[in-house]
């Protein structure tokens, strides 16, 4: 016993400890994902009977509805939309709420912290009845502009602070130099902020691609379905049966995009996380 | 409105400079005034006018207050949901807390590979809700998914599993769904706040001869008091406003025993295309919300000022 707990066992058991119990948790966490991919391989209606993998999931899903191409563009054009839309307004905004004393100052503000009080169903049902009076009712540009308006606390928050944290000689450099202030801000400064902005546009996507109850709102034809609008249907079968080796072929291709940038940028979400909570 | 500079009134120089600022600021803000103006404060007061109307999809709206109000308390529906969403906050914010809690301390650790760990945690984040959803309901089939194969495996079931034909049974699913999609993202929330506490403080718990429960209890929780209310009202808000998981899930059955007071607004607004009655059961979530919201924040600044 004496041997066992000698200074180096000491440290090697809660080292089996952390490990061992990190294991089994990573496991549960992952296990979803991992057998997703592998039902929307495998099984008869995947290989057609024949064992092994296969792809006939995927081609179902393909010709699902009004077709995968379709769903797909339509998120995308979605998703494109509300980042470069995100990204434009929470820049000009934060830029202005960290530099110039303009009227209405404190109302932007107040806005944009009320858009988080503000459950997103309340404001989506007398949204969906003005899209009907300007005639944008049914179009994946009208679901894009809302989902910029709900990205807008976390971007002009994270903007703001991103052009605070610049030293003012920055710009006033690019000034001197000549540059107009449109000029100094699209030189030096975008440069600057940029880690900020890819927080921004990463969220913004994350939401944007994912969305559902806007689009389950706004959208009323199937053409015009974003994937997880169209998957949804095609989980409650409202175009036959459910075909569930195609739905997990079709989770697949609306988690890869996510799962990818994910792991790509994860520095910069857990960094977006963090700034939020720090502030509260 | 150019002003020429007048050398010898420096003090209209600087109001010229600052107008000419000021417009500059709007300038930049106007894009973002617009969203919120447009897309934000016009609808909010839209909701208000017409809670206050007989407002079909169709048709013309007709004044009638606050009839679509009387009418919440006789919505069983509605009503029903709600005992039920607040349940749900209830039981989902609790596991957050200890579960996501039990992940930071975890991860908090130095070891090397810890970061593959955090990462295992997280991923789940970064798929959709819905997906998610429609993931565990292809995991809970129990013709298609291998779950219940697995639960009589290990002799936790006998015979055929249940997970969504039962109001219990289709809770505690959506429940073991939310918790795998979240957990990792409150983790993040909590192992920040954890790395905000200096070593020094644990060093001198050590040296008081405190063991890892008493530190827990008397150093890191207190400490972590602000973070902790941080999850609490994040979890708080966002399950009280619940649709996904259940809609996708469970779809609100059996018989309707899993409506959330969102599902409740969505149908009435959707399904029987009474739009004054959904709004006023949204002005109602949005009373509620506020209300809660202040209250949080209120605890949130009574924190700042002990510190």
């Amino acid at each position: 016993m004496t041997r066992l707990l000698s200074a180096r066992g000491r440290r090697i058991l809660p080292d089996i400890g952390f490990y061992g119990t990190s294991t089994v948790l990573a496991v549960l966490f992952l296990a979803p994902l991992v057998w997703v991919v592998w039902a929307s391989l495998s099984g008869p209606r995947a290989t057609d009977g024949d064992g092994g993998v296969g792809f006939d999931n995927y081609v179902r899903l393909v010709r699902y509805g009004a077709g995968l191409p379709t769903y797909l563009w339509n998120t995308s054009v979605v998703t494109v939309l509300a980042v470069v839309g995100t990204l434009l307004v929470t820049v000009l905004g934060g830029y202005a709420l960290a530099r110039y004393t303009f009227p209405f100052k404190n109302l932007l503000f107040l806005g944009a912290l009320a858009i988080l009080m503000v459950p997103h169903p309340t404001i989506l049902v007398p949204l969906y009845t003005m899209l009907n009076w300007v005639g944008l009712q049914n179009t994946l540009v009208s679901v894009a502009l809302v989902l910029v308006m709900f990205q807008l606390p976390f971007g002009l928050f994270m903007m703001r602070n991103a052009f605070e944290a610049l030293p003012k000689e920055l710009e006033e450099a690019a000034l001197l130099d000549g540059c107009s202030s449109m000029g100094a801000l699209r030189h030096i400064l975008l440069r600057a902020v940029m880690p900020g902005m890819v927080t921004v546009g990463m969220f913004a996507f994350l939401a944007a691609w994912n969305e559902f109850l806007t689009p389950l709102i706004f959208l009323t034809d199937g053409r015009n379905f974003t994937l997880p609008i169209a998957l949804v249907s095609l989980r409650s079968g409202e175009l036959g049966t459910i075909d569930l080796g195609a739905l997990q072929a079709g989770i697949i291709a609306a988690a890869i995009p996510c799962i990818l940038l994910f792991l790509l940028l994860q520095r910069h979400y857990v960094r977006g996380i963090t700034a939020g909570s720090v502030r509260g | 409105m150019t002003t020429t500079v007048d050398a010898g009134r420096p003090r209209r120089a600087l109001q010229a400079r600052a107008r000419r600022e000021a417009r500059t600021g709007l300038l930049f803000a106007l894009p973002a005034i617009a969203f919120v103006l447009l897309l934000f404060a016009v609808p909010l007061v839209l909701a208000g006018w017409m809670s206050l109307n007989d407002w079909p999809l169709i048709g013309t709206p007709e004044f009638n207050a606050p009839d679509n109000y009387t009418a919440i308390a006789s919505n069983d529906l509605f009503v029903g949901s709600i005992w039920f969403t607040i349940r749900y906050t209830v039981v989902i914010t609790a596991i957050f807390l200890v579960i996501s809690l039990g992940l930071a301390l975890l991860v908090q650790s130095t070891r090397p590979g810890v970061g593959l760990f955090r990462t295992a945690f997280l991923l789940p984040a970064a798929v959709g809700l819905a997906s998610s959803a429609l993931l565990f309901y292809a995991l809970y089939n129990n013709e298609y998914g291998p779950l219940d194969d697995l639960l009589r495996a290990l002799g936790l079931i006998e015979g055929n599993a249940d997970f969504l034909s039962t109001s219990g049974a289709a809770f505690r699913s959506t429940v073991v769904m939310v918790t795998w999609r979240y957990a990792g993202f409150y983790m993040i929330i909590l192992l920040t706040g954890l790395q905000a506490i200096p070593v020094e403080v644990y060093e001198a718990a050590r040296m008081d001869g405190a063991n890892w429960w008493q530190t827990l209890r008397r150093v890191t929780l207190p400490l972590l008091k602000s973070t902790i209310l941080l999850v609490l009202v994040l979890s708080v808000t966002g399950s009280l406003l619940a649709f996904e998981p259940f809609y996708v899930l469970t779809a609100g059955g059996p018989s309707n025993s899993t409506v959330t007071m969102v599902i409740a607004m969505f149908r009435e607004a959707f399904t029987l295309f009474d739009l004054g009655s959904a709004a006023a059961i949204a002005m109602v979530l949005l009373a509620a919300l506020v209300i809660i919201n202040l209250v949080q924040l209120f605890l949130l600044r009574d924190k700042d000022r002990d510190r």
